[in-house]
């Protein structure tokens, strides 16, 4: 089980590195003949790989049709993995949406956008974590009394409020990049002190080990003793909290995309796409546009089958 | 016991009076304020009224202490979004949301610890089943299943699609009323309480299956206690302590989650008015918001501890904390 997750994570996160080469389409273009298209059938014969374009029959339905008369070959490795010639009919693996633009390339864009947030997001909330709480393991008294009183009290919070809180006190409408430092920021912010309370305590009675003695013994000054000492006892626990983290991240960036306050429309990420997806009547008709929900479900399962399988607890109650 | 009580009290209230606050000088320190919402072309006049009646003239600190001071006598000042007192708006969404807390953590009880008794005592095809649904379940978080659910409904026509009530039955008896609310609850509350359940049981498992190795249940079987007697007299009993502890902790998560699932399902709670009242900057509705979130939270981990009271004789006899 452990191994299935390791292996569907690995393989996530390759497909977020190698999104321009294995997405068949820009995931800006819009192809105007094709809004709402339903994903394309791939087959296969002799020749090589094909499939039939898609042809509107009604726009008010937004039914389409197979153009049986007309195959376009798919040639490999053309700048992408697979993908038609530019002049012909595009490749829609997993359909358009509702301004034809290619969901399944949008996917593997997005993948970088929510991915990346969530990694660098819980890099930050580790090192802040894991220096605040070293610090108040290893001091005690006082400053280790405020500091717990703190992270407990941010921990009895939903979390997702303080982030919507966060996020709505500051301006409504930023640039991408603005945007995606902010969330960072938040996220970590919101994140910390979950890391920040098991580190104090393994520091706390790591503290009292016999080769911390035998270090401030032979000279070690209390930063070589935490940095260099203490802090490698709590590894372990600092991998189980990023595989917890890392999906709460995610699943908080695309709350908020999807709420609109995280990512303007045109950036892909998985929360502006199930954005899109928000409309119940035209989901119903174009299922595809969920797409992004089966993304984040195989995060949040492959992180769930790395816990499980290791026999820690899934204690995962926020988002 | 009522020390225990008193200080579980001041917890609460330090936590009220923390939240609420917070969320107000946070709203107020947020750029822009609620006369945006006026449009750019409402009149000087118009603008330096709103800003009086809201009490933003006054320095942040001096706006603080006078909504203490009133919302000590229960008046929470008034919402610029629906120009009415924050205190019946709140009273109505909190409504709202307890209704649709409450029946998903009934489901996910429901569901969750028989299911965990069963997979933590047993081994086989059904158990492992039930392991393979959960674990599944447990991956698909509130915002996914609340979406899921809306398309599965839309296509199906089974229940209606989000709302809490229908047009037609605004007008109709308080009866109609109620029926009509019981059929658009199933779906937000289903979708919250999936992922729940999946906690609970994998949880109520794991417990179980640590209860059962202990020296006790040996015992007992040699006393002949016949296995099913012992479940479910004796070693679940224990395993339920550390469920208790959960209880708490699952408070939290069903507010987390029903913001989500009440803004997916246009379910007219708490969240979803925080959510308005925070993109509007209309003050003091996110103060008593955030007020009415953090009795709520207080609520849920006092009934934790008093389930844990309950739960455990050693923690009665205040041997261990």
């Amino acid at each position: 089980m452990k191994a299935a997750g390791q292996a569907l994570l690995i393989a996530i996160v390759l497909v977020a590195v190698a999104a321009p080469f294995l997405a068949p389409n820009s995931p800006d273009r819009q192809f105007d003949a094709y809004l709402f298209a339903p994903p394309t059938r791939v087959r296969v014969d002799s020749g090589g790989a094909y499939f039939y374009p898609m042809r509107i029959v009604s726009r008010l339905e937004r039914r389409f049709e197979e153009m049986r008369d007309r195959p376009v070959r798919l040639q490999w490795f053309r700048g992408h993995l697979l993908s038609s010639a530019d002049d012909q009919p595009p490749l829609l693996l997993l359909g358009a949406d509702s301004y034809g633009r290619d969901i399944f390339s949008r996917l593997l864009y997005g993948s970088r956008a929510s991915l990346g947030l969530a990694v660098l997001a819980t890099l930050a909330a580790m090192l802040f974590g894991a220096a605040i709480g070293g610090v108040a393991g290893f001091a005690g008294g006082t400053v280790d009394e405020a500091l717990s009183r703190f992270s407990d009290f941010v921990l009895v919070l939903p979390a997702i409020y303080v982030v919507l809180a966060l996020r709505a006190v500051m301006p409504l409408v930023l640039p991408p990049a603005e945007v995606f430092a902010l969330l960072v920021g938040i996220f970590a912010l919101v994140g910390w002190p979950v890391v920040a309370r098991g580190v104090r305590g393994i520091i706390a009675s790591e503290r009292e080990r016999e080769y911390v003695t035998a270090g401030r013994a032979l000279g070690a000054g209390p930063v070589r003793l935490l940095a260099v000492h203490l802090l490698p006892a709590t590894r372990g626990y600092l991998a189980t909290q990023a595989t917890l983290l890392l999906p709460a991240f995610i699943l908080a960036e695309a709350t908020l995309s999807y709420v609109g306050l995280g990512f303007p429309d045109t950036v892909p990420t998985w929360g502006t796409m199930l954005h899109d997806a928000s409309n119940v009547s035209l989901v119903a008709e174009a299922p595809w546009m969920l797409a992004p929900a089966a993304a984040i479900f195989l995060v949040v399962l492959a992180v769930n089958l790395l816990v499980q399988g290791s026999g820690r607890s899934p204690v995962q109650l926020e988002p | 016991m009522a020390r225990f009580l008193l200080r579980r009290l001041l917890f609460a209230l330090l936590l009220v009076v923390t939240v609420s606050s917070s969320a107000l000088l946070l709203t107020r320190l947020a750029p822009g304020d609620v006369t945006t919402e006026l449009g750019p072309r409402a009149r000087p006049e118009e603008i330096a009224r709103t800003r009086e009646r809201f009490d933003l003239n006054r320095s942040p600190v001096a706006q603080l202490g006078g909504w203490a001071l009133r919302a000590v006598r229960f008046d929470f000042g008034d919402s610029f979004l629906y120009n009415r007192p924050v205190g019946g708006l709140i009273r109505r969404a909190a409504g709202n949301t307890a209704v649709l807390a409450v029946a998903a953590l009934a489901i996910a009880t429901l569901a969750g610890i028989p299911l965990g008794i069963v997979t933590g005592s047993r081994r086989g095809a059904l158990a492992g089943t039930i392991r393979t649904v959960s674990l599944v379940c447990l991956s698909i978080p509130p915002l996914l299943t609340s979406l899921l659910l809306l398309f599965i409904a839309s296509r199906t026509g089974w229940l209606p699609t989000g709302g809490m009530t229908s047009v037609e039955a605004v007008d109709a008896g308080w009866s109609a009323w109620m029926l009509d609310v019981a059929r658009h609850l199933p779906l937000p509350a289903l979708a919250l309480a999936l992922p729940l359940a999946a906690t609970f049981e994998r949880l109520q498992s794991q417990a179980m299956t640590e209860t059962i190795h202990q020296p006790f249940v040996v015992a007992a079987l040699a006393r002949g206690v016949t296995w099913r007697q012992l479940l479910l007299d004796h070693a679940w009993r224990v395993s339920l302590r550390s469920m208790c502890a959960i209880y708490g902790l699952a408070i939290g998560a069903l507010l987390s989650g029903s913001f989500v699932v009440e803004y997916v399902t246009a379910w007219p709670g708490l969240g979803r008015l925080m959510y308005e009242a925070l993109r509007a900057r209309d003050i003091y509705l996110v103060a008593g918001c955030a007020a009415m979130g953090g009795v709520f939270l207080a609520f849920g981990s006092l009934v934790s501890d008093l389930l844990l009271f309950a739960a455990d004789p050693r923690v009665r006899e205040g041997q261990t904390a």
